[in-house]
């Protein structure tokens, strides 16, 4: 299928949809890398004309990556409803760009439309929205999910609290949870990225999150982001896992460059759910993404990178996720170069999630090569609290040790909460207010990180 | 006006090299604290962005490396920090006038000096390290040492092949972290040539005042070394073969 656009008498030419698609993205490091950016500004606004024309209908005749060479393809086109898609079938991309912004499109509305979206209408939206767009759509929907604490509720914004040490040292590790917890850090979950990828460690630090958990009763799940692998390893040991936790990438190869495939996370799936350990709700996978991976892996298949990013959330709404976020900035600067770039992509990850369905939290992140700052990172903050994100990181001091970079911190979100006027998730609101934080004393803990070992 | 210091009074950064327990000014951090963390991240832009005095630094290691080996200097396509920055494949590759200063005599290892991510790390960790290393290597054939600019890991690669190397060893500035802004790392590569990839590579990270000693780098490094060159091969194989050996 050729698509065309003429601009002062110069006619743009754009192969396919994927070309297409690639040509209308604003800037960005990783698809230029790619060698499928448009080659001038003025060709990149041809292809958003020709895109905003483009009926929404297309997108369910003609596939990125065929069908038969990728499984999110497969998932992607086997799990369209039909009916979900009706309302919108009419549009054009520009024209379903309008009613996105119409007072019509309300948050029920969109939260109906979900199923009938598809991950690449959802990237070719955005494509052609602004960030005030980005903003204003987002925050019309709300997707609320449950474990123990219920995450995602107009007017509350949570945090994972990440207390990372650089060899996994558990009193370190539970330092660094007292911190975050006086803080009023660790709604979302408590998820710990292990330095080590082991069973006897993910048991180690579950156990020790658990008991600190149940020592002083904290509404909240934990996590130990190993690899998927690991981690039912370790459940099936008999580990105390609430939240499976996977990172995912939006084609078959890049999630095999991870070590997973779509039957494997549903065997994880059913695992954890069969433990039902949630006391308000059973949403019980952690998924991280972030544009950019699949092209690292070399498994892009010529799509850029935001299209990618979008399906992968075509991966992670098959399994009603507690949470999902976009990790915008940590994979440096040959993928999203500067703030500017970090900016927009974590507005549209966090919007292309939540218009999909999914509770889209974000790491808001820079690494020491981006050409980026801690301004860039207030900023994006900012602006995903007025876009109503379901949940940040809490990081001490935003300065991840183990990781090295720099993500939020414990008083950013509570900056956040203060000028925007928003409370943590009830139930954790509920024991910050109760007498048990000033309980939690470094005696005890040690005596816990003692057991976890 | 009220600063108080942490929540806790748990002395919370006895246990963790994190910033715990950070003084607050209202619910945001206090001015020492900002300025902490904006010197921490100068420190690594300043790392990232630092400039290897590629000619000063060769004759550096002419004048204090055993032997006065022959050093080249060399670079890559990519002409400065904002291209390296973006196109990783243009740092992995020599410039043409670069590539016809290599011949190939044949060598058993091949040492490749990058700027990497850390010029810094490459001036402070180089000399040490291959002051340890270099001695251990008796008998070895080692070829011209080459310090690239603007160079990636890979373009190892491209130097190992032309010099006709069976090993190259490629010393390279690390990315920097806020608690370590010069961390050099060392990549073993069998077999140096255009179809190797990052599988086929072992490393040894984190040399630097506050991680890994010259010393010891040297001595992983020459393990990895003696290791490759024993079974002819690097990169997961080697690293599975280091259990057996054990």
């Amino acid at each position: 299928m050729l698509l065309r656009h003429t601009i002062d008498s110069v006619s743009y030419g754009f192969r396919d949809l994927k070309d297409l698609l690639a040509k209308a993205t604003p800037a960005r490091a990783g698809d230029e890398l790619a060698g499928v950016a448009a080659g001038s500004a003025v060709e990149r606004v041809a292809a958003q004309m020709a895109l905003a024309d483009l009926p929404l209908r297309v997108f369910l005749n003609e596939a990125v990556i065929p069908y038969e060479a990728d499984e999110v393809t497969r998932l992607i086109v086997d799990s369209h409803d039909a009916a979900a898609f009706a309302p919108i079938a009419g549009f054009t991309v520009g024209g379903f760009r309008d009613f996105l912004l119409s007072e019509e499109a309300t948050g029920d509305v969109l939260t109906g439309l979900a199923a009938g979206v598809t991950p690449e209408m959802a990237a070719a939206v955005s494509k052609l929205m602004r960030v005030q767009d980005l903003v204003a759509v987002a925050r019309k929907i709300r997707v609320v999910t449950r474990f123990r604490t219920t995450v995602g509720l107009a007017g509350r914004l949570s945090t994972r609290l990440q207390p990372n040490h650089p060899t996994d040292d558990p009193m370190g590790i539970a330092a660094a949870m007292i911190d975050g917890l006086l803080l009023g850090s660790g709604d979302a979950v408590i998820g710990i990225n292990p330095a080590g990828d082991s069973v006897a460690r993910t048991g180690e630090l579950l156990r020790l999150i658990d008991g600190v958990r149940e020592r002083y009763s904290i509404p909240t799940q934990s996590c130990v982001l190993a690899h998927v692998t690991t981690q039912i390893a370790a459940l099936e040991m008999g580990a105390p896992v609430d939240l499976v936790f996977q990172s995912i990438a939006g084609t078959e190869l890049a999630n095999a460059s991870f070590g997973v495939g779509i039957g494997m996370l549903e065997e994880a799936y059913s695992a954890a759910l069969s433990l039902r350990r949630g006391t308000v709700g059973e949403n019980v996978m952690y998924f991280e993404t972030g544009q950019g991976s699949a092209l690292s892996a070399n498994a892009h298949h010529g799509v850029d990178q935001q299209t990618c990013e979008a399906r992968a959330y075509g991966v992670a709404r098959r399994f009603a996720p507690m949470l999902v976020n976009t990790v915008v900035g940590f994979i440096g600067p040959e993928y999203l170069y500067d703030g500017k770039q970090i900016l927009r992509a974590g507005l549209e990850d966090h919007f292309c999630g939540k218009l999909l369905g999914l509770p889209m939290g974000c790491d808001v992140c820079y690494t020491n090569h981006a050409e980026a700052d801690q301004d860039d990172m207030d900023a994006l903050l900012t602006l995903l609290g007025a876009a109503g994100v379901n949940y940040i990181m809490g990081v001490p001091g935003a300065d991840d040790v183990m990781l090295q970079y720099q993500s939020t911190s414990f008083h950013d979100a509570l900056y956040l909460r203060e000028v925007l006027g928003l409370r943590a998730a009830p139930e954790f609101e509920e024991w910050l207010r109760s007498d048990a934080p000033r309980r939690l004393t470094l005696p005890v803990v040690s005596q816990l990180a003692g057991e976890g070992l | 006006m009220e600063l108080t210091r942490g929540g806790s009074g748990l002395h919370l950064r006895r246990y963790t090299p994190a910033r715990v327990d950070l003084a607050c000014a209202g619910r945001s951090l206090a001015t020492g604290e900002v300025l902490d963390f904006q010197l921490a991240h100068a420190r690594a832009r300043d790392a990232v962005h630092a400039l290897l005095d590629a000619e000063l630094f060769a004759q550096s290691l002419r004048e204090e490396l055993p032997g006065s080996p022959e050093v080249l200097v060399l670079r890559t396509l990519a002409a400065d920090r904002a291209v390296y920055l973006q196109r990783p494949d243009l740092g992995r590759r020599l410039h043409p006038e670069s590539a016809a200063l290599l011949h190939g005599d044949g060598c058993d290892v091949a040492v490749v000096i990058a700027d990497g991510l850390s010029a810094v790390a490459v001036e402070r960790s180089v000399v040490p390290l291959l002051q340890s290393l270099l001695p251990r290597l008796e008998g070895w054939v080692i070829g011209p040492v080459a310090v690239v600019s603007q160079g990636r890991v890979a373009v190892g690669d491209e130097v190992g092949a032309l010099l006709r190397a069976r090993l190259s060893l490629v010393l390279i500035g690390e990315r920097p972290g806020l608690s370590s802004p010069a961390s050099l790392g060392a990549y073993i590569t069998w077999g140096p040539g255009a179809d190797r990839t990052d599988a086929d590579r072992n490393c040894v990270s984190n040399i630097c005042a506050d991680g890994l000693s010259a010393e010891m780098g040297a001595e992983k490094i020459f393990w990895y070394l003696e290791n490759a060159r024993l079974r002819g091969m690097s990169g997961v194989g080697l690293k599975d073969g280091t259990r057996v050996l054990l």
